[in-house]
């Protein structure tokens, strides 16, 4: 299986990388390639050329400023999972990292990669639409940031331009005072992608729930913010009975079905695992 | 266009021009005679082209021969020392870690990374380490006692 020809080039900067792309509209960027090459192999997809940015490293690594995390586009799922200030600022997801694929898969696969591919199966896009993150791009016209929640727009479809580089993505930090967060998933036992993914984040007050945020990965075309407008969960003691009730009144229309599993299997899924997404993340905070 | 590349495998510095869309697999096996990483799936399930890249395992099979250069790397011809196994291929020989051997390349390297961030890994431990290696001979158990053998009497 080898793929169509193509031309090769490897970027040194992000502007480089920028500007490569404006010169040639056949080009796609080749992070840690474990989407894209699968797709040249299938000749799904046959670019002209690829604008290699593995050797990026202004976009990678982890650093804590100002309370936020930043996340460099090109870390690793396992520089992610292992990742100490992930793990105590944003477990979540420290732990979806740690779930993707297999060791192998997670020495290659970057966090920008996996969400410019935006497969519904992948696990990290809920988790950054559960915690609030912000995608930092970089294109022609200069930087520009998108929320989360509005960077999936489709089946591996996204709000990026295709001129656009993704730097960094900032995340709030989410485990202060009172804050909790869970990742669980339900795997696909031959490839490891998510049949069902369930993010949820909690904010206790004494015996409160100030706030809870909870998306889906594997359940819909496009991840599922299950609670964009604000949570049912607010201002109640988000006790099991709650945590049950309100994910029981959860609608979740147009669900994916497929060979793996049917849509109303991943809805059962999506209902059993937020539930005990959400008791896990409240127990944490 | 060939692209040239320099890397280092085994301990030994090669210059080539390669084809962009070679695989680094196909690179190690066809290019450089190195045919002990095996292809399996070529899909990235199975595990058996794993090697290491810059200390870490990878799948040979999906990534490209453009994207090692500069690299260093260690495939399973690299392990033993003056004719001398390394303790992983010597515990898999000790305790029965292969049967059609078609896998182990590909196991003992992914072990090899693990041993090498852990020297005592517990079972659990070795299990998900070895989770994108599959083996359609073993049953798993005895290469998992090759790997905690390895550990045990480690280097
Ligand atoms: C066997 C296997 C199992 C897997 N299991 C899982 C799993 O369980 N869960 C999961 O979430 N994922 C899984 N994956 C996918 C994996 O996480 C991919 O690594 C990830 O989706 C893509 O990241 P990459 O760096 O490899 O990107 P690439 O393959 O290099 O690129 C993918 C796409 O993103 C674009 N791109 C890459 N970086 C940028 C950037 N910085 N800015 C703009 N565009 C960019 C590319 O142009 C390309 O279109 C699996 C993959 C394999 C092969
Ligand atoms: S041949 Fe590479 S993973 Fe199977
Ligand atoms: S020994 Fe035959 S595949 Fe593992």
């Amino acid at each position: 299986m080898y793929p169509a020809d193509f031309d090769y080039v490897r970027a040194t900067s992000a502007q480089e990388a920028v500007d490569l792309l404006a010169q040639n509209a056949d080009s796609v960027l080749l992070a840690g390639g474990h989407s894209l090459i699968p797709m040249l192999k299938l000749r799904l997809t046959h670019p002209a050329r690829l604008i290699d940015i593995g050797r990026v490293d202004e976009i990678r690594g982890v650093c804590e400023k100002d309370s936020t995390l930043r996340v460099g586009s090109l870390t690793t799922h396992n520089e992610i999972a292992s990742s100490e200030i992930v793990q105590s600022q944003c477990r979540f997801l420290a732990e979806a990292a740690g779930k993707i694929g297999d060791p192998q898969v997670r020495n290659k696969g970057t966090i920008g990669g996996n969400i410019a591919h935006a497969d519904p199966a992948s696990d990290l896009p809920a988790v950054l639409v559960a915690v609030g993150a912000t995608v930092h791009l970089l294109g022609p016209d200069g930087n520009r940031s998108i929320a989360a929640g509005d960077f999936f727009t489709g089946l591996l479809t996204t709000a990026k331009a295709p001129g656009e580089i993704i730097t960094e993505i900032e995340i709030p930090a989410c485990c202060e005072e009172g804050f909790g967060c869970a990742y669980l998933k339900v795997e696909h036992p031959a490839s490891g992608y998510a049949v069902c993914g369930a993010a949820a984040r909690v904010k206790m007050d004494g015996g409160t729930c100030a706030a809870a945020s909870l998306a889906f990965n594997g359940v819909t075309p496009v991840v599922f913010n299950a609670w964009s407008d604000g949570s049912p969960l607010a201002g109640g003691p988000a006790d099991d009975a709650a945590i049950d009730a309100a994910i029981d009144e959860l609608a979740i229309d147009e669900p994916m079905g497929d060979i793996h599993a049917s849509g109303e299997y991943r809805v059962a899924l999506a209902r059993a695992y937020g539930k005990r997404a959400l008791k896990a993340a409240r127990d944490r905070s | 266009m060939g692209v040239r590349i320099n890397l280092e495998v085994n301990g030994e510095s090669y210059e080539r021009e390669v084809e962009p869309r070679q695989l680094l697999v196909y690179f190690l096996r066809e290019e450089l005679g190195l045919t002990g990483t095996n292809v399996g799936c070529e899909t990235s399930l199975c595990g058996a082209c794993t090697i290491l890249v810059d200390g870490q395992a990878i799948k040979a099979c999906t990534q490209l021969a453009v994207q090692a250069d500069g690299s260093s790397i260690t495939t399973i011809e690299g392990l033993a020392t003056n004719g001398d196994y390394h303790p992983l291929q010597q515990a898999f020989w000790d305790c029965h870690g292969l049967q059609c051997g078609f896998c182990t390349p590909g196991m003992i390297m992914a072990a090899a990374d693990l041993l090498q961030r852990d020297s005592s890994p517990s079972e659990t431990e070795v299990r998900q380490a070895l989770k994108g290696n599959l083996c359609r001979c073993t049953g798993y158990h005895n290469i998992v006692r090759s790997v905690m053998t390895a550990a045990e009497g480690g280097s």
